[in-house]
């Protein structure tokens, strides 16, 4: 009798949390409005949301290789599944065309969509959830002014339950935040967090992610994933040999190369193209901002970076071809595929390649981004400028990357070697890390 | 010692492991078709094969190069019985000052054999990392176009004869 009773309570509070999950988790429908007119929306509205679309580089994303702009279609592969980035433009049957400005609102801050469906976290509205009113209008005016492209795109191709949309109100209840910044603040210093976090959504990539896909809000910045990428830690853990600055950081956000540290590779390349065409004030905010959580390096970094660029900067007046040790290159695959951009011993080489002391990807905890680099180079974008680097996958095996890598870790690093390198490179090569 | 397979002959070569394939074919081989550009992988004139791939020679080790199949232009056929990719090339008077055309064909030939009907935008895709400073880059396209169908029809009359044995 007891049993029944305790089972019959059991259910009832089931049947009650079930039904106040899914009262909690209904979004209703936002009405279609008519596509808004260009005239609607004032120039200096327009200018600050192209600015703000180019920071938070919506078009990376929502645009295929080579496909119209905004139109989506862009596969993301996830540990989840892959999703397809939507058309956001106002094409009013397959892009945003019929959206209100309220429903543009919701679909930044809450992440549901006009027709009140839960987005996927992939769309970073746990960032946007921070935008101002200000800067969502302008986002939003911007939007409604793009070129309307018809484009249906793929069905995402996700595992159950997570194709059900309602999973994603669960990942809410968990993990999201709804948020609402302040206009933003004059001060530099508060607008670039505000860039970093809500616009740039930087911690998209370069914050760490739950077995959820959550990120890790109490270790913001400390190093992440970005389509089978490293995105390195920007914060006291940086790999980077020499520490960034504000100014070296903005270099390298604004010019994609920074003559310390490298060349912007993988996910982070369309990024920096894009920064290239946003107001500097903005950037030198953002490159204040990330520096500023790392912190100043200590006494000791400095040292050892001194001593380091002492080092080779002697080595630039005379030694060249020998290594530290007076010695020329012990790995003949370094020396003949490798050293002629990339010198032993001075800070660049033949056309400005660096001396691979200098890099992230050699100094890395992960030697992912430096097996990457070596099979597929690195190619500037379609404004034909920027580094330029030849990929290996064609003239040598997996064990010969892995040799020379090795080879480049414990000469240009003091890191411990890197373990199980010839499967790696195997594995990135026939695409088995594509998240 | 490293023993090259080029064009589908063995030869011992003697000389330090990390020479660029480069040096050996032109000096060791005197296969000179392949060309030193920029010595640096930007320019694309020294491209040769290596197991069906476009490489650049002038950055490929022959210490990682033994047991692997390299071709160059002189392994398509000879100036006297040209192949059909060379023939395209001389139809079509791809080459200017001719510098870069030995890394054109090759880059071309490794494009046909994996994709033996290319669009237009896989030919320009895949010829993108070659350069030619006298601009003949139209004709070089229109070249291997060409070489595609010839090779097309003369797969089609192989597969004919075939079916009449």
């Amino acid at each position: 009798m007891w049993a029944k009773r305790i089972l019959l309570l059991l259910l009832l509070a089931v049947v009650l949390g079930a039904g106040g999950f899914l009262a909690w988790a209904w979004e209703p429908a936002l009405p279609a409005a008519e596509p808004p007119d260009r005239a609607a929306f004032n120039r200096q509205r327009l200018e600050r949301g192209a600015e703000l679309a180019a920071i938070g580089n919506c078009y990376v994303c929502h645009t295929t290789e080579g496909g119209k702009a905004y139109a989506g279609g862009r596969p993301l592969p996830t540990p989840f599944g892959t999703i397809y980035a939507t058309n956001i433009t106002p094409d009013p049957d397959t892009g945003i065309g019929r959206w209100s400005e309220a429903a543009f609102t919701r679909a930044l801050r809450e992440g549901v969509d006009r027709a009140g469906r839960h987005l996927y976290p992939a769309f970073p509205y746990d960032h946007f959830t921070n935008l101002s009113d200000e800067d969502v209008g302008a986002l939003y005016a911007f939007m409604m002014t793009r070129e309307p492209v018809r484009a249906e795109n793929p069905k995402n191709e996700l595992t159950f339950p997570l194709d059900v949309r309602l999973s994603v109100a669960g990942w809410k209840l968990l993990f999201f935040r709804k948020g609402r910044a302040e206009p933003a603040a004059d001060a530099a210093s508060s607008r670039g967090a505000y860039l970093v976090q809500a616009v740039a959504h930087c911690g998209a990539c370069h914050t760490p992610r739950n077995r959820l896909g959550a990120e890790d809000t109490r270790r913001p910045l400390a190093g992440g994933r970005a389509e089978g990428w490293n995105a390195p830690a920007l914060d006291a853990a940086s790999p980077a040999p020499v520490p960034w600055t504000a100014d070296t950081l903005f270099t390298y956000l604004r010019s994609g190369f920074e003559p310390r540290h490298g060349a912007a590779a993988g996910p982070m390349a369309p990024i920096v193209r894009l920064l290239a065409q946003v107001p500097e004030e903005d950037v030198r905010a953002i490159a204040a901002a990330v520096i500023a959580v790392a912190g100043p390096p200590s006494p000791e970094r400095q040292r050892t970076v001194d001593a380091l660029l002492g080092r080779l900067s002697r080595a630039d007046a005379g030694t060249v071809g020998l290594g530290a040790d007076g010695k020329p290159s012990g790995n003949a695959i370094f020396a003949g595929a490798c050293a002629n951009c990339h010198s032993e011993t001075r800070l660049r080489g033949a056309a400005g390649a660096l001396n691979l002391a200098l890099t992230s990807a050699i100094n890395a905890p992960d030697p992912g981004n430096a097996i990457r680099v070596v099979l597929d180079g690195l190619h500037p974008g379609a404004s034909g400028r920027g580094p330029s680097m030849p990929g290996f996958a064609g003239t040598l095996d997996d064990a010969q990357i892995a040799e020379v890598i090795a080879y480049a870790r414990s000469r240009f690093s003091t890191q411990p070697a890197w373990s199980g390198l010839e499967a790696r490179v195997r594995g990135i090569r026939e695409g088995k890390e594509p998240f | 010692m490293v023993t090259l397979d080029v064009n589908g002959r063995a030869h011992p070569i003697d000389a330090d492991p990390s020479t660029p394939l480069l040096y050996v074919l032109r000096n060791d081989l005197e296969l000179n078709a392949a060309k030193f550009g920029c010595g640096l992988g930007q320019c694309g004139s020294c491209t040769v094969l290596v197991d069906g791939q476009a490489v650049f020679s002038c950055l490929a080790p022959i210490a990682a190069l033994e047991g692997r199949k390299i071709t160059t232009v002189e392994g398509l056929r000879t100036a006297d019985n040209p192949g059909p990719l060379q023939r395209a090339f001389i139809a079509e008077q791809a080459a200017q000052c001719g510098y870069c055309i030995a890394g054109m064909m090759m880059r071309a030939q490794a494009l046909l054999q994996a994709v033996p009907a290319p669009s237009d935008e896989q030919i320009r895709a895949a010829m993108e990392p070659n350069l030619c400073r006298c601009g003949t880059h139209m004709r070089i396209l229109r070249a291997v176009r060409r070489a595609a169908e010839e090779m097309k029809s003369a797969a089609a009359a192989g597969a004919r004869k075939e079916a009449q044995r």
